[in-house]
Formats: structure tokens, sequence, C-alpha cells
């Protein structure tokens, strides 16, 4: 390799974006000041799939674990907060970091177990796991059993002192959280897991190949993620005060949602998942009132996406403009070529 | 002596499983496909034969004759007019189109049929029956559905094995290119084997109807029967759908015997500990 070729990230693109990123986040930080309770709270819901959808990308879209399970972590992080704060008095406040410890240490387990499927079958496989976990929360009495139960007054009075102090720190909690996990999900994409993980994107063979270590790397996005996911878990069921079984692992909610977020969002790229997430809610928040219908919509536009475009919305704009929003894709640029126009691109593309 | 009633009547409730893990594990030999709606297809079976029999009024055992070839045709439609785009070497599009198409069907099914819990009535056979001794008897209805089980898993062997359809099967399930070069159409053999896989699912429906009652939401605990059913028995094996059904089944009624509440879990744990310490299933060979 000669000494004229040099590896850049950023793009004219991604140094706008970033300036645009910076506008935005001062923007939502600002959102007590001029949304109001609902907007607050519809941005709240926003924060918590972006976050899940996110997840979901660097399992799915990188890693190639195509979960149907993850509603099995948000449940574990809601349950381990509300068990701490019922029988134990803890914080739910300390019981969300407490929750993605125990999720990412209960990963391993299920990992050993549902890594032995390949393909599809560990999509179906995580999914009975989650139904594990379900049937079991259903059977624990002292945490209400099937119907579930609700967080102690004492400490819900004790997060905040009124309603609207609450929901000004659950608002800054998803915010904040929704912030760092983007963040760590840059950093990581940025480093050499971030290379081991995209070229396993582009094709598992060629990355082993080359000397990645698949099946590690697999595992540590499977546990990482798990760790998130159920801190995203804890921190819904603090914001709703209320926890049951069917809520906590719910499949519609935490998982078909959110593989339809990032389907049509563009599955495999870091902006896939946020810009799926706005599309989902401009959809929700204009079409819920048909109920089934609507539902029926959802299905029917994730199977039109999957066979028209399968890189999803992001994909399709990004491939026509050389977009991207983060510096995240790695070019590789000769000198001599194309000085001042498009530069060569490797490992900046998904797999076809 | 309950016990044994309980194992008995889990082996029965078995070949009902066995029957949802047929079409899978067929289309899944066949094309690699995973087919997420495929629970929900069994209701829509069961729907379908809910109209048949509320309109021309027969048995529902009956309705079969029309439930088989509405299905088969809706199997082969699907294959053709959808799920032949998303075959290829990415597992994501088939996996995911097939999830979008069970939001799509329970949703529909929904919208069309309401929530309302239904059944079918099948008549006289339902309570018809025989006691082996005083404390196991065994009702005809669910001696017949295991027969129809070991018939049509018996007759996908013979088909598989025996005749030319069965072939272009095989030989597309080890080589879809060459099997083209070869002069098959494989986009027609993987659209016959849809049809057929879905013709099983009506039998399944229509069974599942009369044992017991279904709505829109039941589809995708069906779909996690039969998957496990096909893990317990052995992914490459024919008669370990069979195995795997009855296997479950027989775990179902022991939980259920303990405690109510462990009927399903109990096949999960199976399902997993199977898992864990045999991941090719009890007649599986190979590892994947």
């Amino acid at each position: 390799m000669s000494a004229a070729m040099r590896v850049t990230r950023s793009t004219n693109a991604s140094r706008a974006g970033l300036v645009g990123v910076v506008l935005v986040l001062v923007a939502l930080a600002l959102a007590p000041l001029w949304a109001g309770r609902d907007g607050m709270r519809l941005l709240i819901d926003a924060y918590v799939y972006v976050v899940l959808a996110s997840l979901w990308n660097l399992l799915a879209g990188y890693a190639g674990l195509v979960s149907i399970g993850q509603q099995a972590f948000v449940g574990l992080g809601g349950y381990t907060m509300f068990a701490l704060a019922v029988l134990g008095g803890v914080n739910p406040l300390l019981g969300i970091p407490l929750a993605g410890v125990v999720a990412g240490v209960m990963a391993l387990p299920v990992a050993a177990v549902t890594f032995r499927l390949r393909g599809a079958y560990f999509a179906i496989g995580s999914w009975v796991v989650a139904e594990v976990f379900r049937l079991l929360a259903a059977q624990v009495s002292v945490l209400g059993g099937g119907s579930g139960g609700s967080l102690p007054v004492g400490l819900i009075t004790a997060l905040a002192r009124s309603r609207a102090a609450r929901e000004h720190l659950m608002y800054a909690l998803a915010l904040g959280l929704m912030v760092a996990i983007l963040a760590a999900i840059v950093v990581l994409l940025r480093s050499r897991w971030g290379l081991a993980l995209t070229a396993m994107r582009d094709n598992e063979v060629a990355a082993r190949s080359n000397g990645v270590d698949v099946e590690r790397t697999k595992l540590v996005v499977f546990v990482v993620t798990a760790a998130c996911t159920g801190m995203a878990g804890a921190l819904v069921f603090v914001q709703r005060l209320r926890i049951s079984p069917d809520a906590a692992f719910s499949v519609n909610d935490w998982t078909a949602l959110v593989i339809f977020i990032t389907v049509i969002g563009g599955i495999g790229r870091f902006e896939g998942p946020i810009v799926g997430t706005a599309l989902f809610f401009v959809l929700r928040e204009t079409l819920s009132d048909l109920g089934s219908v609507y539902q029926m919509l959802l299905g029917l536009v994730a199977i039109v996406v999957m066979v028209y475009a399968r890189r999803g919305l992001w994909g399709v704009l990004a491939e026509r403009s050389d977009l991207q929003l983060l510096p995240l894709h790695r070019r590789v640029r000769v000198a001599g070529f194309g000085r001042g126009g498009a530069p060569r691109e490797t490992q900046s593309r998904p797999a076809p | 002596m309950h016990w044994v009633n309980a194992v008995v009547q889990g082996v029965l409730v078995g070949g009902l499983y066995a029957l949802f893990a047929a079409g899978l594990s067929l289309i899944f030999g066949i094309m690699r496909l995973v087919n997420i709606a495929h629970g929900d297809l069994i209701v829509l079976a069961a729907y379908v034969a809910l109209v048949v029999t509320g309109t021309l009024g027969i048995n529902p055992l009956l309705s079969l004759v029309v439930v088989v070839p509405v299905m088969a045709a809706i199997g082969y439609g699907l294959q053709r007019g959808l799920l032949n785009r998303t075959l290829g070497d990415d597992i994501l599009p088939p996996l995911l189109v097939t999830f979008g198409l069970s939001v799509f069907l329970q949703n529909g099914l929904l919208e069309v049929f309401s929530a309302d819990s239904r059944r079918l009535q099948a008549g006289r056979i339902e309570v018809a029956g025989f006691a082996l001794n005083a404390g196991v008897s065994v009702g005809a209805l669910p001696l017949l559905q295991f027969a129809a089980a070991v018939a049509v898993i018996g007759g996908l062997h013979v088909l598989f094995y025996r005749t030319a359809l069965g072939r272009s099967f095989r030989a597309v399930s080890d080589d879809p290119e060459v099997a083209q070069l070869m002069g098959l159409n494989t986009r027609h053999v993987f659209a016959l084997a849809m049809a057929l896989s879905l013709a099983i699912v009506a039998v399944a429906g229509v069974f599942l109807a009369v044992r017991t009652n279904f709505d829109p939401a039941t589809g995708p605990a069906r779909l996690i029967f039969g998957f496990e059913a096909v893990i317990i028995g052995g992914l490459s094996s024919l008669w370990g759908t069979l195995v795997g059904g009855v296997l479950l089944g027989v775990v179902q009624a022991i939980g259920a015997e303990i405690n109510p509440g462990w009927q399903v879990l109990a096949g999960h744990v199976a399902f997993l500990a199977v898992l864990a310490v045999r991941p090719q299933g009890l007649l599986g060979r190979a590892r994947r």
C-alpha cells in the first residue's frame, strides 16, 4: 500500500451533519421549555425506540444476530428495577444501571443456549427464551404474579417532589440514555470492533478469513446490547410506574415495532433506526386511530420495504447522495484520483 | 393412574404439534425459509374452516375437502408472488417479510372476525371415545388427530422418496442452481412446496379449531410449539417432527399435571434442555 493512500471518515455531508446533530440536541435538551407535557411524553417514547432500534440494528444489521427475543432483556431490566425497589427499597434510578448489569450477565447463559441455533432458527429460539422469562415472571407472586404491580408510593415521591418535576427528570434521563447509547455505538463503530463488525455485516466469511474472531465479536455485541436494552427497559417502567409480565415481555411492543422501525429506516446503518423512529412516529400519530388496519399497514410497509428497498429509506437516500450523518464510513483516498471529486470508496457499502 | 392418563393425552396432543411442525420443517428443508407467519397461517386455516362450515353447514372434518385446496392455493400464490423474491444468501429478507406477513395476518383476522374466541363443533365424535381402564380413556377425536399426523408424515415420506415431485424437492434442496440447469423450474417447485406446507397447515388448523378455542392472536404460540417440535425431533428428520411433537405434548401434559401454570413453560424448558445437551435433536444427524 503506497503512502499516497489515506483513510478518511468525514465527508462534507458528515461535517454539516455533525453541526446539525449538535443543534438538534440543544433543541431537544430545551424541550421542557417548548414541548409541553404530551410532547415530552411522546419524545421520551421516541428516545426509547431510537435506543432499542439502534441496539437491534447493531445485533441484526451488523452482527447478523436476528433476534425476535429482545423483549427478554427489556422485561428483565424492568423486573430487576421493580424487584429491587419492591423487595429492597432500592431507588429506581439506581435500579436502572443495576438492571443493565443483570441483563448483561443473564445474556451469557442465554447466548450459551441460543447461539447453537443459526440464522432464522436463532430468531425463534431467542423468542422462546423471552417467553420463558415472561412465564417465569408470572409465577413470582411477590412481584404481583401474572397481573404485575406498581412501584411503592414512597419511592415514587422520593424521585421528585411534584409530578411536573418527575416528568422533567424522566425526560432528562431518557434523553441522556439515548445520547449516551448512541455515542457509545458511534465510538464502537469507529473502533477496531466497529471495523470487525462492518466487515461481518458485509461478508462474514471474508471477515473470518481476515482474522476477525466472528464468534467472540457476536458474543460481545449480544451481551452489550442486552445490558443496554435492560437499562432502556428499566427506564420505561420507572416512567410507567407499574409493570406486568405481558407489558414487560411484549413481543409486539419491544421487538415487532423495533424491527419495523429499523427496516423502514435502513438496516445496517447507524442513521437507519433514527430515521425509522421519526417515520414511525409520523405514521403512528396520523394513523393509529385506524386500529388494526393501522397495524396491517405497518406489516405491509415492512414487507414492501424489504422486497423493493432492502436498505430502507436512509439506505436509499444515502446511496444516491453520498450522505452520512456522522463520520462513520471509512473511505480510502488515493492521491491523484478524483481530486475534489468523489473519493474511491471501500468498506462503506452494505452487502448487496 | 392420572399420570399415565396425562402421558397418553400428551402423546395424542403431540400429533397436533407434529402437524404444526411438519409444514415448518418441510419448507425449511427445501428452501431454507423459516416462516414466521406459520402459526398465523394455521389460525387463518381455522378461520377458513369456520367460514366453510358456517356457509355450507358441514362437519368441520368434512370441510377439509375445501380448506386444504384453498390453503394450498394461498401457499402457491404467496410463494410465487412474494416469498420467491426474498430467497437468497441473506437470511434477513425472508425472515422480516414473513414477520411482516404475520403482523398483517393477525390484524387482518382481527379486523374481519374480531377478537372473540371461536371454536368449531364436530358433533358426536367430540364426545366419543373408549376407556383403556379405570383411569385412562382415549377420545376418538384426539386419536383421529394423531392418526392424521402419522398419515401426513408417512405420506410426506413416500412423496419425498418415491415420486418425481419428491425428487424435484430434494434436488432444489441440495442445489437450486444445478436443479435449474437440469430443467427444473425452481420457482414453481418452491411454490409447490409452500402449497404442500399450507395443505398440512390446513389439516393442523382444522384439528386445532375442533380441539380448542382460537382467536386472531393465537398464531405465534402455534409457531413456537411447531418450532420446538422440529428442534427437539431433529432438523433434518421428517419422523423427527412426530417424535418431537409427541415429546413436547407429553412434557406439557406432565407440567400441567404438576401445576397448571407450568404447562407451556415445561415445554419451553424441555426445548432449551435438548438444545443445550443435544443440539442436533433426538433424531437429527449432522450438526448445523
